[in-house]
């Protein structure tokens, strides 16, 4: 019995890890610049059929379905920051909201008039199996998707807070004005983390592909969990975000596991608007 | 006056038009118009007076439809004795999630209206008292005239031509009143309104709460058209964008704006998907989303505002040249 809590708990923080990934993108575009990125489910779900797509025409798996979807949204990230995100930033707030907004629901929807609204998964070999680690089991897919996003969400971390690229980013989102007096350019590194949040973000959805449920709708529900996670860890936290999803991974998978598997999303919802009562400016963010 | 001219004229033609396009698929095309604009202007007092983007207004829509089809599955009443009890449930609701979210900046306030909207439909959808996935039916064959429920078109039509005008009323009284005078300060630059001593919190709480409340009238008055509410009907999140864009194209924030949004959009829809059928529905979403992103992009003020401000320019045009010519001189 206590195993099987174990084994709970295990693939909570895997998946957590995973949420982490790709709300760090979302927490790093709204802490620099300000902007809510009301797509940010529908990138991830991009990032799906991109893994979808490579193992159905390639045959190929996440060894190169998630680079190529990495790629593949780092791209898309760039041009929706050069042909909207720059002017909708200076716009009022019912522009910003509406424009991404409208975004979320073009990709959504184009999707689902290609693809259709059916629910599409990868086969469960595709990555070999299940493992068994000190009488644990546990399935390969979900502890590769959990140990590359720990990985790449602490890089991002590291990115941000040890490198000149990082500085230079801080610096914008600090002062733009300031920075560009410095010979920073803001307009080049708010591109830079539009690419590297919507890369991230690209990169959770072919590394969760593998074992979840694919269908145009999934960044819907992705949404709110990007949202949950940023609001608990505070915007503009990457730390804060890989704690916050670490935990919304574990609450998920326990009140599936002890209520049932329909309410688990009930859960994480109110959640939400539980801690937006309470505390708004999340665990890790300053008042 | 000439103003009131204009509307007098333009109300004359919206009365006549059933009666003029008087076939069942225009007088239904026209109710469908009237009905969205209801709900697109009680959007618009929170979202385009407030300036306050609410991305889960269907919950407020699921709340009437659900209580006028309630009071009719589970008590046998009329189904519109079900309209106060939506309108309380609404107002609530409004509150729980104004008070905390209206402090902060608006991207909380969007972010937790989309998370209300959908744990509303997954809490509906699990509870068997509201029908759960099925949803609740209304009456099959109406026992009396206070059940609404008509096999035309034309008397839905009047009914909500009449309670649009109730709700652009109360939108044009609000404006004119201190709330709305807050308002305007609140949306021009909500630092400045709160230091001259505007509640400003406050102040978007109670447009909150009054659009909530008429919200779920229109969610009321669909049921009844359309004699059953389920959870994709009453609380799928896509009945929020309609509600969001119609303002938007119309122009968020003016008393006409949504009543436009919806005669150019309600129209589309219809005559699309009749023409491509189930399959035409993503296709709308993507014609609906790239319609946002390009208002959001080029025109944030919408139709409305955009020929506003030509016919400004266009009769002020000889004064601005004198203008330039003084501004220029040394």
């Amino acid at each position: 019995m206590s195993f099987v809590i174990v084994q709970v708990i295990v693939g909570g923080l895997l998946l957590g890890a995973v949420y982490a990934l790709f709300s760090s993108g979302l927490t790093l575009v709204w802490g620099m610049m300000n902007v809510v990125n009301f797509a940010h489910g529908d990138f991830v779900m991009l990032g799906m059929y991109v893994a979808y797509l490579v193992y159905s025409l390639l045959g190929a798996g996440p060894l190169i379905g998630a680079p190529l979807a990495m790629l593949v949204l780092a791209t898309l990230g760039v041009v929706v920051y050069f042909s909207l995100i720059r002017d909708i930033m200076k716009g009022p707030m019912l522009a910003q909201i509406l424009g991404t907004f409208g975004l979320a629901l073009l990709l959504r929807y184009s999707v689902f008039w290609w693809f259709g609204a059916n629910f599409l998964t990868l086969p469960e070999n595709v990555v070999g199996g299940t493992l068994d680690l000190f009488g644990i089991r546990i399935q390969a897919a979900r502890l590769l998707a959990g140990i590359v996003a720990l990985v790449v969400t602490l890089g991002l971390h590291l990115l941000l807070t040890r490198t000149s690229l990082g500085s230079k980013m801080l610096a914008v989102a600090e002062d733009s004005t300031a920075a560009q007096l410095m010979g920073i350019r803001p307009d080049s590194m708010q591109a830079v983390a539009w690419a590297i949040a919507a890369g991230a973000t690209g990169l959770a959805g072919a590394l969760i592909a593998t074992f979840f449920y694919i269908v145009p709708t999934v960044g819907e529900t992705l949404a709110i969990v990007a949202f949950v996670t940023v609001s608990l860890g505070g915007f503009g936290s990457v730390p804060g975000a890989l704690v916050a999803g670490l935990l919304i991974g574990v609450i998920e998978s326990l009140s599936g596991y002890l209520i049932g598997a329909i309410y688990q999303d009930i859960v994480v919802y109110s959640l939400f608007l539980g801690f937006l009562w309470f505390r708004p400016q999340g665990l890790m963010g300053k008042s | 006056m000439r103003r009131l001219a204009w509307l007098s004229v333009a109300l004359a033609l919206v009365i006549a038009y059933p009666l003029l396009f008087s076939t069942p698929f225009q007088q239904r095309l026209g109710a469908l118009v009237l009905l969205y604009a209801i709900a697109a202007s009680a959007w618009n007092i929170v979202g385009g007076y407030a300036g306050q983007v609410s991305v889960g207004h269907v919950v407020f829509f699921g709340c009437g439809a659900y209580a006028a089809m309630g009071a009719y599955a589970h008590f046998a009443l009329s189904p519109m004795v079900g309209i106060p009890a939506g309108i309380l449930f609404s107002v609530v609701i409004a509150a729980v999630v104004g008070v905390p979210t209206l402090r902060l900046s608006g991207h909380y306030f969007s972010m937790a209206t989309i998370a209300v909207a959908e744990l509303a439909r997954l809490i509906v959808t699990n509870t068997d008292y509201l029908g759960a996935a099925v949803g609740l039916s209304g009456p099959t064959v109406p026992r009396n005239v206070f059940d609404l429920s008509f096999i035309s078109a034309l008397p839905y039509y009047y009914l909500f031509l009449a309670i649009l005008i109730i709700t652009l009323g109360i939108t044009w009284w609000m404006t004119n009143s201190r709330i709305g005078f807050y308002l305007r300060a609140i949306k021009d630059s909500e630092r400045a309104a709160r230091s001259l001593g505007a509640p400003a919190s406050r102040t978007k709480l109670y447009a909150y709460m009054l659009s909530a409340g008429l919200t779920s009238v229109a969610g009321a008055l669909y049921a009844m058209m359309f004699g059953f509410v389920d959870p994709e009907s009453g609380l799928g999140i896509l009945i929020s964008v309609k509600m969001l864009i119609m303002a938007a194209l119309g122009g968020a924030g003016l008393l006409f704006g949504p009543l436009v949004g919806a005669a150019i959009l309600v129209p589309l829809e219809e005559i699309s998907n009749s023409l491509l059928g189930g399959k035409g529905a993503g296709l709308t979403f993507v014609v609906y989303g790239a319609i946002i992103v390009l208002i959001a992009r080029f025109q944030p003020g919408g139709i409305l505002d955009l020929i506003k401000r030509r016919l400004e320019k266009y009769r002020k045009a000889p004064e601005t040249i004198v203008a330039a010519g003084t501004s220029h001189a040394p």
